[in-house]
């Protein structure tokens, strides 16, 4: 049942990105300002929004495994942790080339990218966390705990271009009251989302399945010492 | 009777320190010698230090903090003394907020001597009113470095990757707090208002104060 949503999902993701991408390179016009390099948006902005929802969703899972104690939480918000990490290191990859373009540097030190990469270090070490403790209740427990204090730095930076005048860019999307972008201009966004989100959900099951993996081969290996 | 604990936590950290005054002298000498190693990185004598002098003191404070705060729960190590601590009538909360004035007293007598000699190295002039503001940052900026920094020494007391943990995690984490302190503190040596960070550093303090009281039982007893 698990390969066969896997093969579905995928098979559907791939056939949506292929359309997208089509619509992006073929159908929708430079823009006006930016020219050619503004394409780089449908995959930054949905990359990042899916590296955010996934710290946020790792934040409520972890408080999760908090109240029930229950261990499927603790590696669910340890997938969706990872694979979040893995959308967020694209998002600062993208915006950093957009960057190069646009303002002439890789980086510039305002409050959205720094505190986004706070996020990237943050998370980085929550991952690290996992892998320096053995015991996987104590493991889970120190683990959610950081995603709890990272998740408030993830609000600041999902809140920053609002709080501070940034360098980046202000909102523009129209569900933050942005509706900076022409016609037919955002839909592919929405498109995208949908299909990396779908991808993510593939990685996300292919990670969970790894953790049940080690889980049975942990017991397996507790049994075998206490023989 | 939960500030009683505290108290009794804070007083027994605080001289058991006094004692041997192990990590006072550490963190001394390091924040001398990070001043020190500042200086070859720039010309100190140049007027844009003022610019930046705010950033230097708080990488001082927060890597000369770090010995203090790293030693929190590492020395209750010795004879069990942390599973005594647990085990006892204290709420973890109380030991917590305990451990937390004591390195909170510690590192502010660390900022105290330390700033002086900033002060004389980088050629800073300062003028009475200043004085005010700049109590008011160290103490909200040392506070939310202690705060984290001994949550973090809670959790990672047990890790046999201890030294390389901590630092990876706490500096991440100070961040927001850090640059608050140090955009205020860059302004008020300018003579110029403190600004929108003293709110943000106010903000983190709170926040995280109450998520680390809250969390920190988990952290210590599960």
């Amino acid at each position: 049942m698990r390969e066969k949503i896997i093969v579905g999902l995928a098979l559907f993701a791939g056939a949506l990105l292929a359309w997208n991408m089509n619509t992006i390179f073929t159908a929708l016009p430079d823009e006006l300002n930016q020219g050619a390099i503004y394409r780089i948006i449908y995959f930054h902005v949905p990359a990042n929004i899916l590296g955010m929802l996934g710290f946020g969703l790792g934040m409520f899972l972890s408080i999760g495994y908090l109240v029930t104690k229950d261990l499927r939480y603790d590696a669910l918000a340890a997938s969706v942790t990872e694979v979040a990490l893995v959308f967020a290191s694209i998002g600062l990859a993208t915006g950093s080339i957009w960057a190069r373009i646009i303002w002439g540097v890789w980086w510039a030190w305002d409050v959205r990218l720094t505190s986004w990469l706070v996020c990237w270090l943050i998370f980085g070490g929550y991952l690290m966390l996992r892998r320096a403790v053995d015991e996987p209740n104590q493991r889970a427990r120190f683990a959610a705990v950081v995603s709890v204090l990272g998740s408030v730095n993830a609000y600041i930076s999902y809140k920053s271009i609002e709080w501070w005048n940034t360098q980046h860019p202000q909102p523009v999307l129209s569900i933050r009251n942005g509706g900076g972008m022409a016609q037919g201009m955002e839909a592919p966004i929405w498109w995208n989302l949908l299909a990396l989100a779908c991808f993510s959900t593939i990685l996300v099951m292919v990670r969970m399945r790894q953790e049940s993996f080690a889980r049975e081969i942990d017991t397996l290996r507790r049994m075998a010492h206490a023989q | 009777m939960f500030l009683r604990q505290v108290w009794t936590i804070a007083a027994k950290d605080l001289h058991s320190e006094l004692r041997t005054k192990d990590a006072w002298n550490a963190s001394i000498a390091f924040s001398v010698v990070i001043l020190l190693l500042f200086s070859f990185s720039f010309d100190p004598s140049s007027e844009q230090v003022r610019e930046f002098s705010g950033g230097l003191l708080w990488m001082t404070y927060a890597f000369a903090g770090a010995l203090v705060l790293n030693r929190s729960f590492a020395r209750e190590m010795q004879n069990d003394c942390l599973d005594a601590l647990i085990a006892s009538p204290v709420s973890s909360a109380a030991l917590f907020v305990g451990k937390s004035l004591a390195n909170f007293a510690l590192l502010f007598a660390v900022e105290l001597v330390s700033l002086p000699v900033f002060v004389l190295f980088y050629n800073l002039q300062w003028g009475a009113a200043q004085v005010g503001p700049m109590l008011l940052v160290l103490v909200m900026g040392t506070w939310a470095l202690t705060i984290i920094g001994t949550l973090f020494s809670a959790l990672t007391v047990n890790l046999r990757l201890r030294e390389l943990m901590l630092p990876t995690l706490v500096y991440p984490m100070m961040i927001p707090a850090l640059i608050a302190a140090i955009t205020v503190t860059t302004n008020v040596l300018a003579g110029s208002p403190p600004g929108l960070g003293i709110r943000l550093l106010a903000a983190f303090d709170i926040i995280f104060t109450l998520l680390a009281v809250v969390f920190v039982d988990t952290v210590l007893v599960g």
